[in-house]
């Protein structure tokens, strides 16, 4: 299928390339993106019920345990950022080419650059009204800090959104239909969030898991978003987080683009 | 093949793996016409569509769609021509005013959005979301949305397979309407009387190849055989063919008249569309 990987990506804008143009047309493809999130009530409600959940659930078990609130709360800001990006794009990607929508798409003038921007950009925006949400409810609600480092968490979390949002579009393309859809995701979701402690200080954790943590991105960001959050650190404080988490994008992105299928499989 | 053509095919070629789909076919779409590619499915319809809307990369062969190469994908090309899929999706929770709207926005110079649902008959469904839309509505919303650019040249994969009588009617009847419009529309269909009745031209295609080409009405009557079917006296049917139906017919009668004997249900036919489409792809079962 190789055959209609980005054919179009190395003709495509001359022609219509003003940037307003292309800025309108991504901007169009956000607002629908946003419409269609907020018609889908119940999978957006559980979109940001579900760290919600999670934090009244362990904040409820530790409550009144500083250390382990000062875990919790930034693990499941990460693990948001990686729900709201890799999960979400994995999921849509998928079901977009198995519904032949996108496929429709490639027949039009859309930029293939402009679309993935929109989808991209709505990607971000639940990522950011999550981590809001995590962030007010982990203050208010369980009295952690406000982040110490706004330039830092910023960073994180820009890359964070970059590299599992690439990673996720990646992952679209091992999927080979619909229906095994979440057993992909899951099989990649769970043990990720599990060894990268977001539920507990990955210290306890036998070595080999944290071997294999070391190497994932999940917990780098982690590390870097809870020591802007609450260990006062900052960038020059977690470099080899940066570097690891941008090595991940790389692959992500190399991957989502060199593996873009426009097409459900013909079996 | 005229400058003007809004297609022009010649020599091509495509091969999944082993598989060779199509092998070295040739035509030409003249601009305001209907032609169709006629076949059996796994004839290599979908393939040799699929290579003139872009989305597939050919192995040999020229291509031409309204003067430009669609295997380059140039954006200019894809402002011009209108795509109906076999099967594709629209976005479930959109409306469909909103699906045919937004769409209107990808196009530079895109068809007024109310016409276009009007001229699809989805005035009903507007407001409607696009996963409560039945089969042949959805069909609709693939005309709509293929249309909404303002095409010069409108490609129908299958446009009504699996469809009802009722939805088929309808849809022929948009695509003569886009015929009136002025648009050249290429279609391909496994169904005869598709055709038949929607397109100036017909190519028959058959394992890659193409077998026959010419108006419907044309198409086998280079074959000049004539069925001339009657019952006899006793009741019996005959049918028989031939190259001079008035010898024939003079025969026949002539003996009848003769014996005092009627030709119950003499029919003469000249052989149809059907027929000729039959003798060149039955050939496996022959």
């Amino acid at each position: 299928m190789s055959e209609h990987a980005l054919e179009g990506a190395r003709t495509r804008p001359a022609e219509h390339a003003g940037p307003e143009r292309w800025l309108g047309t991504a901007w169009r493809q956000f607002r629908i993106e946003r419409k269609m999130f907020w018609r889908n009530p119940s999978a957006a409600f559980f979109n940001f019920l579900l760290p919600l959940l999670l934090l009244a659930l362990f904040g409820a078990i530790f409550a009144g345990e500083r250390a382990k609130l000062d875990v919790i709360v930034p693990g499941i800001a990460g693990m948001s950022v990686m729900s709201a990006t890799f999960i979400a794009l994995a999921y849509n990607v998928t079901l977009l080419r198995e519904r032949g929508i996108l496929k429709r798409l490639r027949g039009t003038p859309l930029p293939t650059s402009a679309w993935l921007g929109g989808v991209a950009a709505n990607a971000v925006a639940n990522t950011v009204l999550q981590l809001a949400l995590v962030i007010l409810a982990g203050h208010f609600v369980f009295g952690v800090a406000w982040p110490s480092d706004w330039l830092a968490l910023i960073v994180f979390v820009g890359l964070g959104v970059v590299c599992f949002a690439a990673l996720g579009v990646a992952l679209a393309h091992a999927i080979p239909n619909f229906e095994s859809a979440p057993a992909y995701v899951n099989a990649v979701f769970i043990p990720m969030i599990l060894i990268a402690g977001v539920f507990y200080d990955e210290k306890s954790a036998p070595q080999v898991l944290r071997d294999a943590a070391e190497v994932l991105p999940l917990k780098h960001l982690i590390d870097g978003m809870s020591g802007a959050m609450v260990h006062h650190e900052g960038l020059a404080d977690h470099g080899v987080a940066l570097l690891v988490l941008a090595l991940w994008a790389a692959v992500g992105l190399t991957l989502a683009i060199r593996g873009f299928s426009w097409e459900a499989r013909r079996d | 093949m005229s400058t003007s053509a809004a297609i022009e095919v010649d020599g091509l070629r495509k091969a999944y793996g082993d598989h060779e789909a199509v092998r070295g076919v040739s035509f030409a779409v003249e601009r305001g016409e209907v032609f169709g590619l006629l076949g059996p499915n796994g004839a290599g319809k979908t393939t040799t569509v699929e290579i003139l809307e872009g989305y597939r990369t050919r192995d040999a062969g020229t291509v031409r769609v309204l003067g430009q190469d669609p295997g380059e994908r140039p954006p200019a090309l894809r402002e011009r021509v209108g795509i109906v899929l076999q099967s594709s999706g629209t976005y479930p929770h959109l409306t469909v005013r909103e699906t045919v709207s937004h769409w209107a926005s990808l196009y530079a110079r895109p068809r007024d959005v109310e016409d276009v649902i009007a001229l699809a008959g989805l005035q009903e469904a507007a407001d409607r979301r696009a996963r409560t839309l039945s089969g042949g509505q959805a069909r609709r919303l693939d005309f709509a949305l293929a249309l909404i650019g303002d095409p010069e040249l409108i490609f129908l994969d299958e446009p009504t397979t699996g469809f009802d009588p009722a939805a088929r009617r309808a849809a022929w009847d948009t695509v003569r309407t886009l015929r009136e419009l002025g648009k050249t529309i290429l279609l391909t269909t496994h169904y005869l009387d598709e055709a038949q009745a929607l397109a100036d031209r017909v190519a028959i295609v058959k394992d890659g190849r193409l077998l026959a080409e010419g108006a419907p009405g044309e198409l086998g009557a280079g074959a000049a055989r004539y069925r001339v079917a009657w019952r006899d006296g006793a009741g019996v049917a005959h049918e028989r063919e031939t190259d001079d139906p008035t010898g024939l017919l003079h025969e026949l009668t002539g003996g009848a008249l003769a014996r005092g004997e009627r030709l119950d249900e003499l029919s003469v036919t000249r052989p149809s569309l059907e027929d000729v489409y039959l003798e060149l792809t039955a050939e496996a079962i022959a």
